[in-house]
């Protein structure tokens, strides 16, 4: 049998059952190998239950730094009776098994192909600690131990990390590391340690990624910090799976650098609402106060939003909304991830309406573009949603350490001040002063006399009185158009990546891929495959709505333009159709909507599919558990 | 209704304290039904806030959809007003409360907003005690879709169109006092005496105050049958008359002994409640459930200050807000700096 080989670069994936603490003992694992300097991106696959289902944890490790999913396993780490028989049939041939020896392998789950390590976990807890609870989460940590030995983890790490983990709770500390020790011992008396797939410090990750004193943290926290760097005073929420971990984080930094030194009181203002409703009430009602507002919420709180998006983005109120996407219509799969929420936040509420949509990709986005969500939605006057989802949110990624830039001032856009409004004649709340289609605004309580209007989701002429004049409605609903065109320019631009120079390339075509959010790391990784295979492909990361005329102009340079992205419709191919006039033809999708994030391989798959390009040297795409 | 506002103004017009005469407090013409009790709410809030000398720039008035939610327009023209979405004005106050918690709050909703939309978003305001003055001005129907019934509209109540209410209504009051609001009043459109000092109350009240106005719909609830028709209010009404007297003022009027009750509120203003046809404590929750429950099994309409907490704690005490209104603090107060991230980023290592 060939067994896998790869320094730096292989897939573990641990089948455990949630609530026996495995989440605490793989998080211990994927730190380690961060804390070793190799870059390393871990997902946690987990039901919408608390006790007793099937979870997984992948540990993607790459020495080129894709954090994005490869597809397949390599090495599958099995502590689940209920999923083995899915567990072992999903491993790469060549690939490796360990399990929980306590109990034999049943005949029919012994593969030829695949070399098994079977550690008798159960056994040697119960043998080891008395107390049942410790027997049941410590088998998790001997495994550990045990992958310490087989892919040469260094051990102090581990321990250091267990200290970290157990501040406070000192006790816990030795059975833990004990725990460890067994299974590290226990693999180097029964295997041969180091596997073939192994980690090695410095080796050979790419330089810049040594140098570039990297963190690991997950775009929820991003988000929440950004949230506190911005100036958001006011944040209101409904608990949601995926999203409910950025107000949790919001609140905990908010109660660690918000309070007031000399009175103890607080320069925030958190609200679990009744419901989504409410919660973007508040937001919007906070935000014409003239505060810093936010919401969060994932797919069925934004269907919930919609109608308070509608009177947002018509009565031109700031607000900023984080769309932590999750998968499906209705329920759907609460903790699988998908990026499906394209349309439904573009063009969320009934009537006409547009709303800017921000796409971040990685934790450092997320942080920096909520700090942009706020400047932007006080500068047009309107919601800004950021569009982040499970995996960006739930997972941690490594990523560039957070930047601050202390002279940064907030963009409270045109807000007309008390001065200002002594000094102003004829001023109205609607009126196009300067031609961009955002009008001046003015807080409650400014003036005594001057400034007072009234806000509201009817139609109105300039001066902000109600109106059902036809010729009132159009003039409001173009400038609202016309904001949107200046929206275009105020928003992150796309970003293009370095193309990559081939030689002799196969096809006389040229070929484009748009992609954005957490589909494109493995993008890039797919298409660094493809460029191997001799098709060179030209690659766009969108990063915002509404589209910066530098995207009109990648896809007329195209022959073919694919559009990757993880739900079924093809939501951003679509919006692209329709918000800049292309042929349905110019545009394939390359799409993944089973919940769990999209690969490289499936993406390199069906563009290859799509180009009729037969390869010998590719790998098939296994199933995939969960 | 009337399309034409005089310019014309009394020149010896009374001013209040801030030199305002009480048109300062004026909105715009009103575009409902001439006799609508709606109007006449919007009146007393006028001549409320005139009264009470309060800067109308210093107001913020909110509202959700229906006849009652268009009223901001026609008062307090010198205000900002929001008129927001259909039984949803509760959380847009919320928002704007903790925003900046020194303006002065008045929601106006309607039976329809409030007992049907919006009855989750309305029990979670009062839960909140959010510190604001909620007035519904309470007609049983839905006026701009033309008269069909409420969820007020008493049982047995008949229809425009000769339909008989199958339905118990909802008692807003009731509801109110059981959620724990701080400040609970039922009054009549037509009862300005008792209903402007009622607002003013209310305003200087610091937490949720509730005032459910009777409030007759002239073209689709005002005959024979409606139970919230002009005639059928007055007939049934029992009202409990009472006087607001701010702080610093003194009390003119005179007492019978045993007859009347007086509240001393957080700011030192005084309501003095007299000639009680119920003689119970207005601060006892459950006497005033009691009280509210014996009248409604008598058939009567019993109005004035039901209840009272003067002490309660709003929502910014309880949020542990900054004195400070959040809307005026800056990049000092509200950013930790480049310092506090790297130390974080360091924790991410």
């Amino acid at each position: 049998m060939k067994q896998i080989k790869g320094i730096n670069d292989f897939v573990v994936k641990f089948a455990n059952v949630n609530g026996t603490g495995s989440a605490s003992a793989n998080h211990l694992f994927a730190k380690a190998i961060f804390r070793m300097g190799i870059p390393v991106s871990p997902r946690n696959i987990f039901p919408s239950n608390i006790q007793g289902l099937p979870t997984w944890y992948e540990v993607r490790v790459s020495s080129k730094g894709y954090l994005g999913r490869r597809g397949g396993v390599d090495l599958m780490v099995c502590v689940n009776p209920q999923t083995m028989e899915q567990d072992v049939a999903s491993v790469e041939p060549g690939g490796y098994f360990l399990y929980d020896s306590t109990k034999l392998l049943a005949q029919h789950l012994k593969r030829d192909d695949v070399t098994y390590f079977g550690i008798p976990l159960t056994e040697m807890c119960m043998r080891e600690f008395e107390v049942p609870r410790l027997q049941q989460l410590l088998k998790n940590v001997v495994y550990i131990g045990a992958l310490a030995a087989l892919l040469d983890i260094r051990f102090p790490i581990l321990k250091d990390l267990l200290g970290d983990q157990f501040k406070g709770k000192e006790k816990l500390i030795s059975p833990n590391v004990h725990a460890l020790e067994m299974g590290y011992q226990y693999a180097v008396e029964n295997f041969n340690c180091p596997l073939p797939i192994r980690l090695e410090q410095g080796g050979n990750v790419a330089p810049h990624l040594l140098e570039s004193k990297q963190i690991l943290m997950n775009g929820n926290t991003a988000a929440a910090l950004g949230a506190i760097y911005g100036g958001a005073t006011v944040a209101a929420w409904y608990p949601i799976t995926p999203s409910t971990s950025v107000v949790e984080a919001f609140s905990k930094y908010a109660e660690r650098l918000r309070i007031d030194p000399g009175t103890g009181k607080k320069n925030f203002a958190i609200l679990q609402a009744e419901d989504e409703l409410a919660a973007m009430g508040i937001a919007i009602g906070a935000g014409w106060n003239g505060a810093r507002a936010f919401t969060a919420t994932s797919g069925p709180g934004l269907s919930l939003m919609s109608e308070f998006l509608g009177l947002a983005y018509f009565a031109e109120v700031p607000v900023v909304l984080i769309d932590v996407q999750r998968s499906g219509p209705s329920t759907g799969m609460p903790t699988r991830s998908q990026q499906s929420d394209i349309l439904a936040a573009a063009y969320a509420s009934h009537g006409d309406t547009k709303h800017v949509l921000l796409f971040p990709a990685t934790p450092r986005e997320c942080f920096d573009m909520t700090v942009q969500a706020f400047d932007l939605a006080e500068r047009i006057q309107t919601p800004v949603i950021m569009m982040s989802d499970l995996d960006l949110g739930m997972n941690d990624w490594m990523s560039p350490p957070l930047e601050w830039d202390d002279s940064y001032e907030m963009d409270r856009g045109k807000v007309l001040d008390a001065e200002a409004l002594e000094n102003s004649e004829n001023w109205g709340r609607y009126v196009d002063v300067d031609g961009d289609g955002i009008c001046y605004r003015t807080l409650p309580g400014t003036h005594p006399e001057k400034g007072a209007f009234f806000t509201r989701g009817s139609s109105k002429d300039e001066m902000a009185i109600y109106s059902e004049d036809g010729n009132d409605y159009v003039k409001n609903v173009d400038r609202l158009l016309r904001k949107f065109e200046t929206a275009k320019n105020l928003v992150p631009e796309p970003k293009p990546h370095p193309p990559i120079e081939i030689k002799k390339p196969k096809t006389k075509e040229k070929l484009g891929a748009l992609f954005f959010g957490t589909s494109a790391s493995p993008a890039y990784e797919a298409v660094e495959m493809l460029a191997e295979e001799g098709y060179p492909i030209n690659t766009l990361r969108i990063r915002a709505f509404p589209f910066h005329h530098s995207l009109d102009d990648f896809i007329h340079e195209h022959d073919i333009v694919f559009v990757i992205e993880q739900n079924r419709d093809g939501q951003m191919r679509q919006l692209i159709m329709n918000e800049c006039h292309i042929a349905p033809d110019k545009l394939t999708s390359i799409l993944n909507y089973s919940g769990t994030p999209i690969t490289a391989r499936t993406i390199a798959a069906q563009i290859r599919k799509t180009l009729n390009i037969e390869s010998a040297e590719v790998i098939p795409l296994r199933p995939e558990v969960a | 209704m009337s399309y034409i506002k005089p310019d014309f103004q009394h020149p010896r017009l009374p001013k209040n304290a801030l030199g305002y005469t009480v048109t300062d407090y004026d909105g715009a013409i009103s575009t409902l039904c001439a006799g609508c009790g709606h109007d006449s709410i919007s009146g007393a809030i006028r001549n409320a806030c005139f009264l009470s000398s309060i800067p109308p720039h210093r107001i913020a008035k909110l509202s959700g959809i229906g006849c009652s939610s268009k009223t901001p327009t026609y008062f307090l023209g010198k205000s900002h007003g929001f008129n927001s979405v259909h039984g949803r004005m509760p959380s847009v106050a919320t928002g704007a409360s903790v925003a900046n918690r020194d303006l002065i709050y008045i929601g106006i909703s309607g039976d329809g907003d409030t007992a049907s939309i919006g009855m989750g978003q309305f029990l979670h305001l009062i839960r909140r005690n959010v510190n604001m003055t909620y007035i519904v001005a309470n007609n049983g129907c839905y006026g701009l879709t033309k008269g069909q019934d409420s969820a007020t509209a008493d049982l047995g109540s008949i229809s425009k169109y000769g339909h008989e209410n199958s339905f118990d209504g909802i008692d807003l009051a009731s509801l109110a006092l059981l959620q724990g609001a701080s400040f609970v009043a039922r009054s009549f459109s037509g009862d300005k005496e008792q209903l402007e000092p009622l607002i003013r109350g209310a305003i200087a009240h610091k937490g949720f105050a509730f005032i459910d106005v009777v409030s007759p719909c002239v073209t689709f609830a005002n005959h024979v049958g409606s139970t919230k028709s002009y005639s059928a209010t007055r007939e049934n009404l029992d009202a409990m008359p009472l006087d607001f007297v701010p702080m610093r003022e003194e009390i003119r009027t005179q007492y019978e002994a045993g007859t009347s009750q007086a509240v001393t509120m957080h700011d030192g203003s005084v309501i003095h409640l007299h000639k009680a046809s119920r003689n119970y404590q207005t601060e006892n929750r459950n006497e005033a459930l009691k009280v509210l429950q014996d009248s409604q099994e008598e058939g009567r309409i019993l109005t004035g200050l039901l209840y009272i907490d003067p002490n309660s704690q709003d929502l910014n005490q309880v949020l542990k807000l900054a004195s400070r209104p959040l809307n005026e603090l800056g990049m000092d107060e509200l950013c930790p700096g480049s310092r506090v991230l790297n130390s974080i980023n360091e924790g991410l290592r």
